[in-house]
């Protein structure tokens, strides 16, 4: 058996040609074929002469776990409703990039973590199956209770914990009413995104969480215009992918060249049709058209990672009371 | 010198097993300093995760006797198919099961559509009943199996002197059915039990909302969200505790069963004629249609999808595959091993070892070696074979639940006529353990080998740039290819029943 596993264990790549390694933990989608990875992977090596390796999985647990004796040179793929923890464990270095001009909906002056990609967590709802969507979030809370939606866990999800501080920054101090109202339209609470959108694209769900760029996918890459996004004008909340470079690696030039490379256009065009969510900096013009031809919120709401922190555990608390 | 006072390999199993569960736990509390205080939410997920476990091993148990007994006493063709089609869900991966759960009892799967056309109301599936279902729908194959081994145990000379005897169906419940049930009952029981307890993935999707959390999720969270290694430990001593306390349990009720050596020889059991005849046949019908329905949803939309599946998803499916045979041969001989000990009398505190991986959250688990491990080498160096030593560890406790009543009435009918012969070591166990173990063993190691090839519990605090193909599927639905994904689905699901076959065939040449 071992004689067999050892060959298993080696496929490593390419990576065995090149001295210089430069080792990207990333989210779980980022390296898939689809994701945006290969194309990151390829414009890099292009112009680094070293040897790109995505690191999939749970970033932030590794990270904690691992401490200073991380392999990781640079993260991919952290959030700004998490960054609180990370940044409290002084494993990371700043980023030194001109976050002046972004294309962001907020201002970015954070100098350690590095927005790659965002957009908003909003609802979809296939436009075949439901006629009068509603139109805000008032109208969701007073919608008829069969209409059904799906919601991710914000205990074990991103995209959960993002909707758990969207109504709190809708609804504020009545946020646990809104919950109680929201609840027997709630079909079901998933671990995390792709079970809920699955649950939807097989028809169980009429409205399922997700984000205001969800369909672009459809469209771009089905053909396929029923998967609408419904846009509230009390706003949506941000979700901002974010990178950033560990103090303590070995590559230190290389990690910097990957820093300095994220907000180029070469790599921010390769965000939206891989990503399938809005480059970070990029005039809008230079997005491809299906992003431009997407119905974008008025508003976008966002908390700051320490007001994010503060808020969580009491909104956990709210949520888990009024859908017990 | 005593035969149940040597130190045997399976003590020695055993220990390393104690070591590395109660080893990774103490070393993810030493990483946290210390224990967390659990809040008032823990406490609730303790209680629903007891609660809908309870039920679901319950139900399941009981459900499971009929359809074993239909299955030990009737012959028909295709029987042997049938059987092994029949333990198709417990090897699913939670997210192919649940896709073939919804196809079928969804709000808009194929039940509700038929009643919704002759105008009657909908069943729901989620919500607590949805998770029983699931529950159910996961471990009635489970538990069919383990009981239909503990029908094929009794030699069927016991069966044929009671035909001769005159016995009625009730006599022979009396003095060959109960017996042997009450030896494997409990066992079945406490093994369902555990997996419920450790339920997460199925309680979230069906549960619907916040009312079905389940220790395991709370430890989820502690992790991904808290990095509360405290509190993570705190409440994987939880489940531990838990385990201890229903394997207390279930031996203060279990009665070890002694029919005698028996040759086997002959025809095999054959049931009472009549109305019995139709009743099981109504058993067996509606057992297969629960179970298989679901996977044969699954297959319908994924199948025309496989062709275009993209070469890394094949890649991710090779990988899989080693990881999985390396997986199964070290449960396999873990088990056999530790079966072999406990059979010859070695003490309770061996088979709680055994069942001790049912309980330990995996993530507790993979956390504390990696803890341990980490000045030894580097997570990408460790991500597979730590995936294939916690899989292995995982996929025991079912093996040894096939393999203990085995090794038993191995050890009573042979175990002498061994001693007098000095059969020992390798010849012991080549003409003695290994023909008569064959069964069970292959049982074992199948459910091992299928077990981690659907597993996404570690790999995804390890993995490095080379995916599992459960990874993979999640990766398809992360990046929008639902249809992708349901291909991979099938693709999983179908090596997945290859593997467990290979090795239940395998185990079952002789017969």
């Amino acid at each position: 058996m071992r004689f067999f596993l050892i060959p298993a264990l080696l496929v490593a790549g390419p990576a065995i040609a090149q001295d210089r390694v430069l080792t990207v933990y990333a989210s779980d989608y980022v390296a898939s074929e689809w994701g945006p990875g290969p194309a990151i992977e390829q414009g890099f090596e292009a112009i680094c002469d070293c040897d790109l390796q995505f690191v999939t999985g749970d970033i932030l647990p590794r990270i904690l776990m691992e401490g200073e004796g991380t392999q990781a040179d640079v993260v991919f793929g952290l959030n700004t409703d998490v960054t609180a923890r990370a940044r409290a464990s002084g494993l990371f270095a700043p980023h030194g990039q001109d976050t002046s001009d972004m294309s962001l909906p907020v201002d970015w002056t954070d100098p350690v973590f590095l927005p790659y990609n965002w957009s908003e967590t909003a609802f979809v709802y296939d436009a075949t199956r439901l006629e009068t969507p509603p139109a805000s979030f008032a109208e969701l809370l007073d919608a008829p209770d069969d209409l059904q939606i799906v919601i991710q866990d914000p205990r074990s999800s991103i995209s959960g914990l993002a909707l758990l501080l969207w109504v709190k920054q809708v609804y504020g101090d009545e946020a646990g009413a809104a919950w109680e109202k929201l609840a027997p339209k709630i079909l079901t609470v998933t671990r995390g995104w792709s079970e809920a959108y699955g649950l939807f694209t097989d028809g169980e769900a009429d409205m399922v969480l997700s984000f205001t760029t969800s369909p672009a996918y459809h469209i771009a890459a089905e053909d396929d215009a029923t998967k609408v996004a419904a846009i509230f004008p009390e706003g949506h909340y941000l979700m901002a992918e974010l990178a950033a470079q560990v103090a303590g690696t070995d590559q230190p030039d290389l990690a910097q060249a990957f820093m300095d490379w994220i907000l180029t256009p070469e790599f921010q065009a390769t965000i939206p049709l891989a990503n399938w969510s809005l480059p970070a900096k990029l005039p809008q013009a230079d997005w491809p058209q299906v992003m431009r031809d997407l119905p974008r919120p008025a508003t976008t709401l966002f908390y700051d990672e320490d007001q994010a922190e503060a808020l969580r555990q009491p909104a956990l608390d709210e949520w888990q009371r009024a859908l017990r | 010198m005593a035969a149940g006072a040597a130190l045997s390999p399976g003590h020695a199993v055993a220990a390393a097993l104690a070591a590395l569960i109660l080893g990774t736990l103490a070393a993810v509390a030493w990483g946290a300093g210390g224990l967390s205080a659990l809040t008032g939410w823990d406490w609730r997920a303790v209680w629903f995760t007891c609660w809908q476990a309870l039920l679901s091993a319950t139900l399941s148990a009981a459900l499971a006797v009929p359809v074993a007994r239909a299955l030990a006493r009737r012959r028909f063709a295709g029987r042997g198919v049938l059987v092994t089609l029949l333990g198709a869900p417990f090897l699913l991966p939670v997210i192919v099961a649940i896709m073939g759960l919804i196809a079928v009892f969804g709000r808009n799967g194929a039940i509700n559509q038929a009643l919704e056309a002759v105008g009657l109301p909908q069943v729901g599936i989620y919500g607590w009943q949805g998770v029983i279902l699931a529950h159910v729908f996961f471990n009635l194959p489970l538990s069919v199996r383990l009981i239909l081994q503990g029908w094929q145990a009794i030699p069927s000379e016991r069966f044929r002197l009671a035909a001769s005897l005159d016995f009625a169906p009730r006599d022979i419940f009396r003095h060959l059915e109960r017996p042997m049930l009450r030896a494997v009952l409990p066992g079945v029981w406490l093994a369902v039990f555990l997996v419920c307890l450790t339920s997460f993935t199925v309680a979230l999707a069906l549960g619907g909302g916040p009312g079905a959390t389940t220790v395991e999720l709370a430890i989820y969270q502690a992790f991904r969200f808290d990095f509360d290694l405290g509190r993570a430990a705190a409440l994987g001593l939880v489940q531990i505790a838990l385990c201890v306390g229903a394997l207390a349990l279930a031996r203060r009720i279990v009665v070890p069963a002694t029919f005698g050596a028996g040759m086997d020889a002959g025809p095999g059991v054959t049931g009472p004629p009549g109305w019995r005849r139709g009743a099981d046949a109504l058993v067996i019908t509606g057992a297969a249609a629960f179970l298989l329905w679901p996977l044969l949803a699954v297959i319908a939309t994924g199948v025309p999808r496989i062709p275009g599946l993209p070469g890394d998803v094949w890649d991710a499916a090779l990988r899989s595959v080693w990881m999985a045979l390396a997986s199964a041969l070290l449960s396999a001989s873990a088990c056999l091993a530790l079966a072999l000990a406990i059979a010859r009398g070695a003490g309770r505190w061996v088979e709680g070892a055994g069942m001790l991986p049912l309980i330990a959250s995996p993530l507790v688990l993979g956390t504390g070696l990696f803890l341990l491990l980490r000045d030894v080498a580097g997570p990408q160096q460790m991500a597979l074979p730590v995936t294939v030593a916690i899989n292995a560890a995982m996929a025991l406790p079912f093996g040894l639940r096939a393999l203990i009543p085995a090794a038993q009435a191995l050890q009573a009918d042979y175990g002498r006529l061994a001693a007098a012969l000095d059969l020992r070591g390798w010849a012991r166990l080549r003409f003695l353990v290994l023909p008569r173990l064959a069964r069970p063993l292959g049982f074992g190691a199948g459910l091992a080998a299928a077990l981690a090839m659907g597993d996404l519990g570690v790999i995804t605090l390890f993995a490095g740039d080379r995916p599992t193909l459960p990874l993979k599927l999640y990766q398809l639905m992360g990046s929008y290819r639902m249809e992708d994904a349901a291909a991979c689905a099938v693709l999983l699901m179908g090596i997945s029943f290859a593997l467990f076959w290979l090795f239940d065939r395998g185990g079952r040449l002789d017969a």
